[in-house]
């Protein structure tokens, strides 16, 4: 794979560029716009840091009026735009061009409405996923889809990339949990698809527009569906002396009826990082290490731990650990969740999000320790195990070239292997830049034109995130 | 009229493609148990997915399970029970309610986002749906969506097929989540309250961390002289013990619960998925109105005396059954109007022929939805020959 292609910039948009700053500043009240070389920096990326443009300006509205305007205008003036959230995507969606206004909501971070007898709340896009959370937290409520990044991650994001987390197994990702959004199109037209109501009045634009990755339009607000949290949660670490041990487990565990609320992965090398980091109390004997998360109240947690206890031993577990406390439980989820900040202090990485069909799971991992080593790099593996999401994290150094391609390479060889054992490129961080010249391995011509047509169904001159998603040379 | 049934998706797509050239629209059925349901659009041909059947792959350890689309919904079911699973979402069956016989089948399910009581709980269809094949307008194969159940790769064209009633494509093949079948359910029935008042007991048990399956309210006349309102729990026999228990006490301002143990529970919960309280009389219209639970009880105060209606409540109180006359058009512009101004929609699911065609049947929409609703039947089925006007005229 060669470095990320980007569309050559239309010379007469950067030509334009005072123009254009100039008619943002009409539509936008003071403050709204970002034109100075050094702040547009701060646009220029996202969690794909390796890759960089400087956008032609940068706005940051408020409202939802605010965003239509801007929107209308670009139309009027053909100049492609970028969403963006908080900037947190692993997979360059939020990553401008250099003749594209990014459109930021991050000012837009109100919780507007909570809504218990319909478990609901309705909250701006820029507002994080952790904040829906902590809002309703003092009812007991909480919003599920936990990403790791869910102290900074915007629900608009979340939206544009159908984000998952640790505990979508039993709570489902995002499209599961959304009810309606508010949409500016284009054109700056504003609709709102879904509400309150559980299901869909005609076609379900909603599903559509989760996961859009910002192609179809940008959302500023959301409904949600909140839920009541359960009486308590517990997590168990089940230590293993081999990779396939832990994946034979989890496939029993869900062949028993069990489907416990998070079975999370790691490798040895990654309960290292993460265990250094966050000194949460994991097993460093071990290959292998299940975070399994239990639910309900006492005596549900036992009798169901019970079950699984009994499973993992007939799976030659090593080492089991409950959790003893609500500390023991936090440091638990901190040492999972910081999984990748942890592994940023070690070294540079690109992390892999292929999903594959849990029974593939041994050999997957087995293949992927091979196809990493072959390029002569290192690997720590960590995954929500319940559904088949891997997330390989490939070790290189950003600063030699030829070591950042040589992970690129192994990161899409990885994902080839996904596809090819019945699963897909993407779990939950979306394809972005990154995995968008791979579309090809997982869909025909056919189905990508049939995509593509959709999107132009919404967005007909390709001017919202024009550059993630689809191929650069399989566009009309 | 002409009945096509291809012998596989290749045929089907000759088929579509052949109907495209000559700008023959196409009625899409799988076992036509649903064939009343929306628009009534004359059209000349059918298409039959009678002869796409059989189950494709079956991971009980992954939770998943494929089926070409003319699988007969009962084999799938009759499967996994043999695996101890089940289709998350409780699809109900629309024979009681259309007067319609044969054996349902797996597309149909998909193509009308068929979903149940569960639905609080365990998501709609369109949430299980991991991956479709299907055959456009343009008679292209087109395959979305996969088999595992975290993929956010492209577009999500799968879901926007469910509740598409074929009118953007022909299925052909259909993927689903599963989840293990419970040990055991019980329903909590606290009897005697008003609709508001039952509603507000629903909320109060699904804001509760019990993890109620099923919330339906159903108001005095409604399979029992008396008020009944229905929670259902489901899960691990020690699990479901405690929580009737635990969730009674949380509802006991709201009266004395009996509980329903295994089999009633099941028996009850039938009812109320399949609507068959309002089956009879035949010749009365049928409106499903879907609003915030909070909002239903206001609609149905103001519908109902005005409508002589009939109707009950699922989903926490926000899925509306409701049966009234079918003269004066079923009343549609003005259940249509309620639903509206409650911030939600309504579907009429059965009237004669004559008022389907000449009213909406699904919940009219703004100018802007209606035109990205074009647009998007255009990418799929250029030449419109896939159930035109089955949902909206031009779609």
């Amino acid at each position: 794979m060669s470095e990320i292609a980007f569309p050559a910039p239309d010379r007469k948009i950067l030509a334009r560029r005072a123009e254009i700053v100039a008619g943002l500043r009409r539509v936008l009240p003071e403050g709204g716009v970002i034109e100075k070389l050094d702040e547009r920096r701060a646009f220029e990326t996202d969690a794909l840091t390796a890759y960089r443009k400087v956008p032609l300006a940068v706005v940051l509205p408020r409202s939802t009026e605010e965003v239509s305007a801007v929107l209308a205008y670009l139309h009027e003036q053909g100049v492609p735009v970028t969403p963006r959230g908080a900037g947190t995507s692993l997979s360059g969606g939020a990553i401008p061009q250099e003749d594209a206004v990014v459109v930021c909501v991050a000012r837009m971070n109100r919780v507007l409405e909570i809504d218990f007898p319909n478990r609901v709340a309705r909250v701006e896009a820029g507002v994080t996923n952790l904040a829906i959370s902590n809002a309703v937290a003092d009812e007991g409520f909480f919003y599920a889809p936990d990403p790791s990044s869910q102290l900074a991650c915007s629900i608009g994001g979340n939206i544009g990339m159908n984000s998952g987390g640790a505990h979508c197994l039993k709570y489902g990702v995002t499209t599961n949990n959304l009810l309606g959004v508010r949409l500016v199109l284009v054109d700056g037209t504003i609709v709102d698809l879904g509400g309150a109501a559980l299901d869909a009045p005609s076609y379900d634009l909603l599903a559509l527009v989760c996961g859009a990755e910002g192609q179809l339009g940008i959302v500023t607000e959301a409904t949600v569906r909140i839920l009541r949290s359960a009486e308590g949660a517990r997590p168990v670490l089940f230590g293993f002396s081999s990779s396939e041990a832990a994946g034979a487990a989890v496939a029993a565990i869900i062949g028993e009826g069990i489907v416990p609320v998070a079975m999370e992965f790691m490798d040895a090398p990654a309960i290292r990082i993460c265990e250094d980091f966050a000194h949460a109390g994991y097993p460093l004997d071990v290959e292998a290490m299940l975070i399994i998360e239990v639910e309900g109240s006492q005596a549900e947690m036992e009798a169901e731990l019970d079950k699984i206890i009994a499973i993992a031993k007939r799976h030659a577990v090593t080492v089991i650990k409950e959790s003893k406390s609500a500390m023991e439980t936090a440091l638990i989820w901190k040492g999972r969740k910081s999984a990748f900040g942890a592994t940023g202090r070690v070294a540079d990485y690109i992390c892999m999000d292929g999903t594959v069909p849990t029974g593939q799971l041994p050999y997957v991992l087995r293949r992927t320790s091979e196809i990493v080593a072959s390029y002569g790099l290192r690997v720590a593996n960590v995954f929500h195990a319940g559904d088949g999401n891997m997330h390989p994290l490939i070790l290189y150094n950003v600063n030699d070239p030829a070591e950042q391609r040589k992970a690129e390479d192994a990161g899409a060889d990885i994902l080839r292997l996904c596809v090819e054992a019945g699963g897909c490129l993407t779990g939950e961080h979306g394809v972005g830049i990154e995995k968008r010249e791979l579309m090809g391995c997982q869909f025909s011509k056919i189905d990508l034109d049939q995509q593509m047509r959709v999107r132009q169904a919404f967005d007909p001159a390709w001017r919202l995130n024009p550059a993630k998603v689809f191929p650069l040379d399989a566009r009309a | 009229m002409t009945t096509h049934t291809p012998q596989n998706e290749a045929e089907a797509a000759c088929i579509i493609a052949d109907a495209g050239e000559r700008r023959v629209p196409l009625s899409i059925v799988g076992a036509g148990t649903k064939r009343g349901l929306g628009r009534f659009t004359q059209t000349q041909d059918v298409l039959s997915s009678a002869a796409l059947t059989g189950i494709t792959l079956h991971e009980p350890a992954e939770l998943v399970i494929a089926a070409r689309a003319g699988t007969a919904l009962a084999e799938i079911e009759r499967k996994l029970a043999e695996d101890r699973q089940r289709l998350p979402f409780e699809p109900m069956d629309y024979r009681p309610l259309l007067g319609t016989s044969g054996e349902p089948t797996i597309g149909g399910v998909a193509a009308t986002n068929l979903s149940g009581p569960r639905r609080i709980k365990a998501g709609a269809c369109r949430d299980s749906f991991l991956g479709a094949r299907f055959v456009n307008g343009r008679g292209e194969v087109v395959k979305s969506g996969g088999r595992v159940m975290k993929n956010v790769t492209g577009l999500d064209l799968t879901r926007l097929m469910a509740g598409a009633f074929g009118t953007l494509g022909f299925l052909t093949e259909v993927t689903f989540k599963l989840v293990p079948l419970p040990e055991t359910e019980s329903t909590l029935v606290i009897p005697g309250l008003s609709d508001r008042r039952g509603i507000e007991a629903l909320s109060a048990g699904l804001g509760s961390p019990f993890e109620v399956t099923g919330a339906a309210h159903l108001p005095a006349g409604i399979g029992d002289e008396k008020a009944r309102t229905l929670l259902r729990l489901e899960g691990f026999e020690s699990a479901v013990r405690y929580r009737v228990s635990a969730l009674a006490e949380t509802l006991r301002d709201f009266g004395k619960a009996s509980i329903l143990e295994t089999q009633e529970s099941k028996r009850l919960w039938r009812e109320v998925r399949d609507a068959t309280f309002l089956a009879s009389p035949t010749d009365t219209a049928i409106w499903r109105i879907s609003v915030a639970p909070s909002k239903a009880p206001s609609l149905t105060e103001a519908l109902g005396p005005k409508l002589s209606a009939r109707w009950f409540h699922d989903w926490g109180g926000g899925l509306v059954w409701l049966s009234c006359s079918a003269a004066q058009d079923a009343s549609a512009a003005l259940v249509h109007e309620a639903a509206r101004s409650a911030g939600g929609h309504a579907l009429l699911v059965r009237a004669p022929e004559a008022v389907r065609a000449a009213v909406d049947v699904f919940q009219p929409q703004p100018a802007a939805i209606m035109k990205l609703a074009q647009a998007i039947k255009a990418s799929f089925d250029p030449s419109g020959v896939l159930e035109p006007g089955r949902m909206h005229a031009g779609t």
